[in-house]
């Protein structure tokens, strides 16, 4: 069976598209509603469960996902979970037309986690290679953060060290979860900056996630890079207006 | 002497009716150390092969040509980790055989083009608790008997002789790779399915080239 997420309202879809693979339809389904929420623009097919339904995973609905994803000259980044999904995509990869396969990555990655960090990088316009690696980098990113100690102050611009600096209140009452912190991550793609919260990379969702910043939360911002001004700033105002939620 | 298309059809049929045979017992074997599907998929994906078989409006013309259609009925019926292991096995097995008859010698390419399907796709080597430990074995006895000047039929009675034996030999083992492994020490004291099955699949070959000869 396949299905798939991530039709855009008068916009192109990312030139990477993914695939999820996984025994479960119901997996897969839930798998690709979960990334397509957090990346609306990023083509998501799911691969899930065998024709019948019930468990295993289906060749042909694997080659047909992975054939769907990479038209239109799109890279694909496959995710599976376990063992006969990962030999059934390396099948059908040594299968396919080898135009396309050189075209696709698969990647060694959890699967839910993997598959929203990679949907969110697809998003910010990133390559093939930036988002296979968010994927797999996505397993490293479980365990707690240390969140950096909270000084109060605001400052827009840049300090001594050529660091932005600003601290803003978290406004939200669900805190910072899934839905912002794919907001803040995405915005902060279109800028050529390098930006932190509470010392954690905001490029990636799932840090931002393990924060935990709960309502009330202290949010200490830090940016260096050309465009570190304009980030803090866009970012701030996200902040500032509850990332549309209040 | 030597093995035609129309013992690579009566091969892959008896496997069928073993395979549907064995599904109990291949559920079992798997429920101790793998999700219990592998009977059932196996059934699944055989019982498609010999739906293909019948509906063929005329015979396969080459051994390789039944073998690919195995292959490839395997890989998008069985589901589980059984489908692209298989698959490839035949696969390559298809490739190594491409003509209508094969010797004593074309039997061992086509068991050690097999193996090397199962090997590349599967990445575990013997010990491991998995079908390598059935065909790995399989493939060497059959080289040696067929290097002794034996016939075909011959040839894949000792392969099914060491595949019993392999298959056997990992009653004992720890998996450390497929799902058994995800048990670790309590892998032990149960025989691989995986291994199983493939025993069950190189005695159909001997079985079906002593009725052939």
């Amino acid at each position: 069976m396949t299905a798939e997420a991530g039709v855009p309202t008068g916009r192109e879809l990312a030139r990477v598209a993914l695939v999820l693979v996984s025994h479960s339809r119901a997996l897969a389904l839930g798998a690709t509603e979960l990334a397509a929420q957090m990346a609306p623009g990023v083509l998501i097919v799911a691969a899930g469960g065998m024709a019948d339904g019930g468990l295993g995973t289906d060749y042909a609905a694997v080659e047909a996902a992975i054939e769907r994803a990479g038209e239109a000259g799109r890279s694909v980044v496959v995710l599976t979970d376990l063992g006969s999904a990962v030999l059934t995509t390396e099948s059908v990869l040594e299968a396919v037309d080898p135009e396309l396969a050189q075209r696709v990555r698969l990647a060694d990655a959890p699967f839910v986690e993997g598959a929203v960090a990679a949907a969110v990088t697809a998003h910010g316009g990133a390559d093939l290679e930036e988002v296979a690696a968010s994927a797999v980098h996505a397993a490293t990113s479980f365990g707690p953060v240390e969140a950096a100690p909270t000084t109060d102050g605001h400052a827009t611009a840049p300090a001594d060290d050529g660091v932005v600096r600003a601290t803003r209140t978290l406004l939200n009452p669900l805190g910072l979860h899934a839905r912002p912190a794919a907001v803040v991550a995405r915005m902060l793609a279109g800028y050529d900056a390098t930006v932190s919260v509470n010392g954690v990379n905001a490029a990636s969702v799932l840090e931002l996630m393990k924060l935990g910043a709960t309502q009330g939360a202290q949010l200490q911002i830090e940016a260096s890079g050309a465009q570190a001004g304009e980030a803090v700033e866009a970012l701030t105002d996200a902040i500032d207006a509850g990332f549309g939620e209040i | 002497m030597t093995l035609d298309v129309a013992w690579a059809v009566d091969w892959v049929r008896t496997s069928a009716a073993t395979v549907v045979e064995h599904r109990d017992e291949l559920i079992e074997l798997d429920r101790q150390i793998g999700d219990g599907d592998h009977g059932e998929n196996l059934k699944r994906g055989f019982t498609a092969v010999v739906a293909k078989l019948d509906a063929l409006e005329a015979p396969p013309a080459t051994i390789g040509d039944v073998l690919k259609l195995v292959a490839t009925t395997l890989m998008s019926t069985v589901g589980g980790a059984a489908g692209p292991l298989y698959g490839t096995a035949y696969l390559r097995a298809a490739k190594a055989c491409g003509g209508s008859t094969v010797d004593s010698a074309g039997v061992v390419a086509l068991l050690e083009a097999g193996l090397e399907g199962i090997v590349a796709r599967g990445k575990a080597t013997t010990g491991e608790k998995t079908m390598v430990d059935a065909w790995s074995p399989a493939a060497e006895a059959a080289a040696k008997a067929a290097a002794d000047g034996a016939e075909p039929a011959q040839v894949l009675e000792a392969a099914a002789r060491a595949a019993t034996a392999g298959a056997e030999s990992t009653i004992p083992l720890v998996a450390t790779k497929g799902r058994a492994s995800y048990l670790g020490e309590r892998s032990a004291g149960h025989l691989d399915p995986g291994a199983r099955s493939s025993q069950l699949l190189l005695e159909a070959a001997a079985a079906t080239a002593a009725r052939a000869s």
